[in-house]
């Protein structure tokens, strides 16, 4: 992990006065995860540089962070194979807060009026890492004055084909107070990197805040950055971007209620999944189902519209993945839930390939955006379990339209929306699977579009309805 | 007076308070089988006399007592049970649970009664109440046969109590001691030759009127022998003289009952072949009828076998019926279960039970006439339709062979074609229940016993199959993880053979296969010499005629024309080397290795391994010049400089590690597959020949014909033998200078039992650069190394352990055609073992 700063302002060798840092020695400290050492490549009157060179301790990078950790992600900081002793992350923007921490700050005891002057400044950040590539670094940088010189090489040069690497030289050059500088580097380089060697929790907030509140507020890729740098945690980021705006409010009390506000704030025009939720209860209201299992539930987004009518009177979520049925717990608040309320609804883990006795019973069952996470030919277990075995008297399926896709103009061709999506149909594909597994199972079937349907590429998303 | 109670049943004492029920009941039955009011009373409201909570404390009586008949033990109600009302829920209880109600009935004088209730110093209620229950008792009491209870016994003095013997006698269906070597015969109908020439070759010899086996071999007759054939009194009359010198036994089928019900003069319709036997029988002298119809009114609704191991009924029995009795257990003996609906052919449609079957026991029935006798779910339906010209089938047991004998004609026109008959064969086991696989389960393995399955793991690994892994009828088989040995005492290493050597020779084995580690990804293939054998076989239409799966059980190549070049080479390879022949089968399963890694690892590489490299190079190629920079000023870099150097040369190690592994794969004939184990073929898991033999017949594969299928490089050493180790550890330091992965040690017998258990099955020794993928390209610097020998090896050598014996479980039960179910609890036992949290660097 490797990072220079230079400055050519006249004298130059005043950089060490800055940094509170002799050029005549090797300064070692030991920062969070190893070793930083400080010396001066070159010290001259005309270009003076410092260089930051980490040494982090791999080893006990991965077991200080395995004991609070429990789901290993290949290459991340459990892995012994992992970048953190080499990328530029955010131990080295820990590292660099601890080597320079006046300078950052801005104070200088023997040059007060130099850190307070804008100098021609450069800085070299050796591996600096960009999932977005070089583009991205460009955009992070030059809103703040740089001039923004990035390098990219192959990842691997025997094997082309794997493309570019992530980590990028990088060079900024520009005329700016040093604390800015550093400052800039301390929460650019881990926005860049998206991964943080720490827990994110609320106090992270106060410090980004404290850090770039002058100009994170008009930086254009604020709120990227703000993402980024608190770790996609969506709560705390909505946090951050509103006290961003509004300083002067930080009465904890209200804190709660705001958090309600700011929800229903955020609520947008009906998006395509709400349309389809609510297509799916009218379908089954009109097929008078009283009794409902949502197969494949996940967070429970339509267990809280099922719950919101009466006329359910039992309803019963259904997924294969026990964390979501975690979350939809907390979604729905099922400990807390009134005992009548409770008492209407249950949530099991099970899956669609499997037959289960607990799924039979229920008047309907809805699959809403499921089958396209099976493998094709794992379908006719579902049809089995769901329409053979579990046979409630209304189905409801609802999956991609994939005709449709060429309208979002993101979506490149031959990609499906989802990269879980083993297959996404189009309405031919949907309804001959449909009519057989229909007449296999003796149900009728019928088709109803759901989200503004295109003349010619139809709905964006289609719902078969069987019925028996 | 001696009271005969069977010994599962419901005994339900009925008499006024004070009649003595309770000190009867602790008398002649253990305290936890009876269940008293007073005490349940009592327990969920501290007062045995609290008359307002009766309704719960009946509800606590009556779920004690069922979840008792349940788990098949005796259950005793002492309550007052006076009144009819309280008497029929208790009936019902019995029915519910198949078991036989019981009623003594404690009617003793009113003044004995009155005298008792005033002296208890707990109780006062008074003489009317006593009074009331006596009358009660006295109005309802006649009619306790009606009200549903099989033995009543009513005692009228306390000389009578006080005489009383209680006498348990087992269910006329528990033959549990009775061990075999049967014979079970399915539906003869009257085909009186047939039966004379399957008995012939089943080995057995005239005798007494009947026939008898030498080595005294028991036929069990599945009913319906009579009706629609040639000869029903020549059936009858054998098998009655079989059963009557012990040679024989009998269950009923749905004809002869009715038969018997004719012969006793009730009115039935004369259908189906009935007319025929009447016919036949009305040759026969009368006490020969007399005789028919006693005999199969004795005749028990099913039979439970060799220490319950075995059942058999004419139409089959439900796992919670067996050994049980109740109308609807003789029901579903005579007639199976049927779904109320009826087919195109005016038959009742069946609903099949044997598919959703889990029971331990062998179900051996009939009743339905089928093309051929199949193992389902461990169940088998052998009427193969002798009368409609199909073939009269026995059952030897417990060999699980099938005999046969072809009927000489069509003695009857069958309702619906023979061939057009479900057979419920294998095809309908393919259903999966999630409470087959979901909550904490025990599996029985051959090779270590019970495994046990923690929820938590098995509720990730139903994430895993759900969302991943390809249909589950392909997965006979998960290879165990694999662990390295201890770690080793020499310098600059984590692994060496020695350690490995070590492990084996302290476990007692001599000679082990050391084998080539090939640094691809662990695979295994399921692969029919055509598809017709896989459709026989898995009961899966494949195109490709077999599979590639991954170690957890996902499809190995994504793209199916691509699976079906690797499958096709794999064939020819099978074809050349002539093993389908010597294998006598039409399909293989290989455990092998698929090379390049870089084909199944291609993301972790891009994101991980080449990733690492890349950043550190940069970081390098940054810093060595600055410090070179810095020391030219003057500045004392110390070590530093040096250090930093070294570390840059172990990224180029660390780099060329992994390149090793990684080429562009085009084609097939890019790919080179290694299979190590033949694991089973035909009906035959493999798990007894040893390494060397899978080595040298898998060896044969290999061929310069095509050079995707590689043979493994291996040595035989002997573990008693300095030289032979010493030997085999310069090999292992050969390969591993060459770039191999390192090598797996193996004892030389597949499955090797040690002093303390199963040995592991194979240990892994990893060679020093290898390990850089591993462990980080850092990690042989001495301050990383020291730090990362400490290493625990226990849980994963105890899972290894585990998953090894669930997987040739899971091949022994297939080749055993047990039902998917029984195949897949083993294999989805070992994802959801893999689950556990381990040392991933292991």
């Amino acid at each position: 992990m490797f990072l220079t700063v230079t400055t050519t302002h006249l004298p130059a060798t005043d950089l060490g006065f800055l940094l509170h840092k002799n050029p005549a020695r090797v300064n070692t400290f030991d920062v969070f995860g190893g070793v930083a050492h400080v010396f001066y490549p070159e010290a001259t009157a005309e270009r003076c540089t410092v260089a930051l060179l980490l040494e982090i301790d791999p080893i006990d990078l991965v077991r200080r962070r395995g004991r609070g950790s429990r789901t290993p992600a290949a290459g991340g900081v459990d892995h012994y194979v992992n970048d953190r002793p080499y990328a530029a992350t955010s131990l080295l923007s820990v590292a660099l807060g601890k080597a320079f921490a006046s300078a950052r700050s801005g104070r200088s005891t023997d040059r007060p009026e130099l850190a307070a002057q804008a100098i021609p400044l450069e800085a070299t950040i050796a591996a600096l890492p960009s999932e977005g590539g070089k583009d991205l670094v460009h955009r992070l940088f030059e809103p703040l004055g740089y001039t923004v010189d990035v390098a990219s090489e192959l990842l691997d040069s025997s094997f082309p084909a794997w493309g570019l690497s992530r980590y990028h030289r990088t060079t900024l050059r520009g005329t700016l107070r040093l604390a800015d500088l550093l400052t800039h580097l301390t929460v650019l380089i881990p926005a860049l990197d998206g991964e943080k060697h720490y827990w994110v929790g609320d106090a992270e907030v106060d410090k980004l805040l404290q850090r770039a509140g002058e100009w994170l507020g008009t930086h254009p890729e604020r709120e990227l950055i703000v993402r980024r740098y608190l770790r996609d945690q969506r709560g705390l980021t909505r946090e951050a971007l509103r006290r961003l705006t509004e300083e002067d409010d930080i009465d904890p009390e209200a804190r709660v209620n705001r958090g309600d506000a700011l929800e229903a704030g955020l609520e947008r025009p009906l998006n395509l999944n709400q349309q389809r939720l609510q297509a799916v209860v009218e379908t089954i209201r009109q097929a008078g189902a009283s009794t409902v299992a949502d197969l494949g539930c996940g967070e429970g987004h339509l267990i809280e519209l099922l719950l919101a009518d009466p006329r359910f009177t039992r309803i019963l979520g259904v997924d294969v993945s026990v964390r979501a049925l975690e979350r939809a717990a907390r979604k729905l608040h099922l400990n807390s839930l009134a005992p009548r309320q409770r008492e209407r609804l249950s949530l099991v883990h099970g899956s669609l390939t499997y037959r289960d006795e607990r799924l039979t019973g229920w008047d309907a069952a809805v699959a809403v955006e499921v089958i396209e996470h099976l493998d094709l030919d794992r379908l006719e277990a579902f049809s089995a379990s769901v329409l053979g075995h579990a046979r409630p008297s209304t189905v409801v399926v609802t999956t991609p339209n994939a005709e449709y896709n060429q309208l979002f103009p993101t979506l490149g061709p031959r990609r499906t929306r989802h990269p879980d999506h083993r297959f996404e149909w189009t309405r031919s594909e949907f309804h001959a699977w449909a009519e057989s597994a229909a007449s296999r199972f003796g149900y009728s079937v019928s088709f109803r579009p759901i989200g503004d349907a295109d003349d010619r590429l139809g709905p964006p998303t289609q719902m078969a309805v069987f019925q028996r | 007076m001696t009271i005969t109670i069977p010994e599962l049943s419901l005994v339900v004492l009925v008499g006024a308070t004070s009649s003595g029920k309770s000190s009867f009941a602790r008398k002649h039955f253990l305290p936890t089988e009876v269940i008293s009011s007073d005490a349940c009373r009592a327990m969920v409201a501290d007062d045995e006399n609290a008359l307002d909570v009766n309704q719960p404390a009946f509800a606590v009586m009556h779920a004690v007592a069922s979840a008792r008949l349940g788990l098949r033990r005796l259950a005793v109600i002492d309550a007052t049970n006076v009144q009819k009302e309280a008497r029929r829920p208790l009936v019902e209880l019995a029915r519910d649970n198949d078991v036989l109600a019981v009623a003594i009935v404690f009617d003793l004088q009113e003044s004995v009664l009155q005298q008792r209730s005033r002296e208890r110093p707990d109780r006062n209620l008074g003489p009317h109440v006593v009074r009331n229950q006596i009358f009660q008792l006295h109005r309802s009491a006649r009619d306790l046969q009606r009200e549903g209870f099989r033995y009543v016994t009513i005692l009228r003095s306390q000389e009578e109590v006080d005489a009383a013997v209680v006498e348990r006698q087992r269910l006329w269906t528990d033959r549990r001691d009775w061990h075999g070597p049967f014979d079970v015969i399915g539906d003869v109908h009257g085909c009186h030759e047939e039966l004379v020439a399957l008995l012939g070759r089943l080995g057995y010899q005239p005798a007494d009127g009947g026939y008898s086996h030498p080595e005294g071999r028991k036929v069990i007759f599945l009913g319906d022998l009579v009706d629609r054939g040639p000869s029903t009194p020549g059936v009858l009359r054998t098998v009655m003289a079989m059963t009557r010198t012990g040679s024989a036994l009998c269950v009923p089928g749905n004809h002869d009952i009715k038969l018997m019900r004719a012969l006793q003069g009730r009115q039935v319709t004369v259908s189906h072949g009935l007319a025929e036997s009447l016919a036949q029988l009305e040759a026969e002298p009368f006490e020969f009828r007399q005789e028919v119809a006693s005999f199969i009114d004795t005749l028990v609704s099913h039979l439970v076998l060799d220490d319950g191991r075995l059942v058999v009924a004419h139409a089959g029995m439900a796992e919670r019926l067996q050994g049980r009795a109740s109308r609807r257990v003789r029901e579903f003996a005579l007639y199976g279960e049927t779904t109320g609906e009826t087919d195109e052919f005016g038959l009742p449609v069946r609903y099949n039970w044997a598919a959703d079957y889990r029971g331990a026991a062998m179900v051996v029935y009939g009743h339905t006439p089928v093309p051929a006798a199949e193992w389902l779910n461990n169940t088998i339906c052998i009427d193969t339709g002798c009368v409609f010209g199909g073939r009269l089938t026995a059952l030897r047991y417990p060999e699980r062979e099938l005999v046969e004998v072809p009927a000489a004609r069509m003695y009857y026109q069958p309702t619906r074609p023979l061939s057009a008959a479900q057979a419920p064969s294998e095809r309908d086991s393919l259903a999966l229940y999630a409470a087959d696989v979901l909550g904490r389960r025990t599996i029985t393995t051959r090779l270590v016993g019970n495994v046990t399955i923690p929820d938590e793991n098995a509720a990730a690994a139903l994430e895993a199959v759900s969302r991943f892994a390809v249909d589950p009828r392909w997965i006979v088989y998960l290879p165990p993880t694999m662990s390295p040995p201890a770690t080793t005492a020499n310098e600059g290493l984590l692994e060496h053979p020695a350690e490995a050597f070590d492990y084996f020779r302290r476990g007692g084995v001599e000679q082990v296969v050391c084998q080539e580690k090939h640094m691809g990804s662990r695979a295994v293939a399921i692969a029919g010499r055509d598809p017709g054998a896989i459709e026989r076989r898995f009961h899966i239409a494949s195109d490709a005629g077999g599979i590639v799966y991954t170690r957890t059980g996902r499809r190995f190549f994504a793209d199916r024309a691509f699976e079906a070049a690797v499958l096709e080479r794999l064939r020819n390879a099978l074809d050349r080397a002539g093993l389908w022949d010597e294998l006598a089968s039409d399909w293989a399963a290989l455990d092998m290795e698929v090379m390049p890694w870089s084909v199944k690892a291609g993301e972790l590489l891009v994101s991980q391994y080449s990733a690492v490299a890349s950043a550190a190079e940069q970081a390098f190629a940054a810093a060595l010049p600055a410090l070179d920079a810095a020391r030219a000023r003057g500045v004392d870099v110390g070590d530093l400089a040096d250090r930093t150097q070294a570390r840059a040369r172990l990224i180029s190690g660390y780099r060329d590690a992994y390149r090793r592994y990684c080429w562009d794969v085009k084609s097939v004939d890019d790919l080179r597959i290694a299979p190590f184990h033949l694991l089973a073929s035909g009906a035959v898991v493999h798990a007894d020949r040893d390494h060397v033999w899978h080595m040298a017949t898998l060896a044969r594969l290999a061929s310069d014909a095509d050079s995707v299928i590689v043979a493994t490089a291996h040595a035989s050493v002997d573990l008693t033998d300095p030289v032979s180790e010493r030997t085999a550890i310069r090999w292992w330091e050969d390969l591993v200078q060459r770039g191999a992965e390192g090598m797996v040690v193996k004892p030389l017998p597949f499955v090797a039992t040690g002093r303390r258990g199963l040995l592991q099955p194979a240990v892994k020794c990893r060679g020093p650069e290898y390990l850089r993928i591993i462990y980080g390209p850092e990690y042989t610097l001495p301050a990383n190394l020291s730090r990362l020998r400490e290493r625990s090896l226990g849980l994963k050598r105890s899972l290894a352990v585990r998953e090894f014996a669930l997987g040739i479980e899971a091949l022994e039960r297939f080749v055993r055609s047990e039902g998917l179910h029984r195949v897949h609890e083993c294999v989805f036992g070992i994802l959801a073992l893999e689950s556990e949290p381990v040392d991933p660097r292991l």
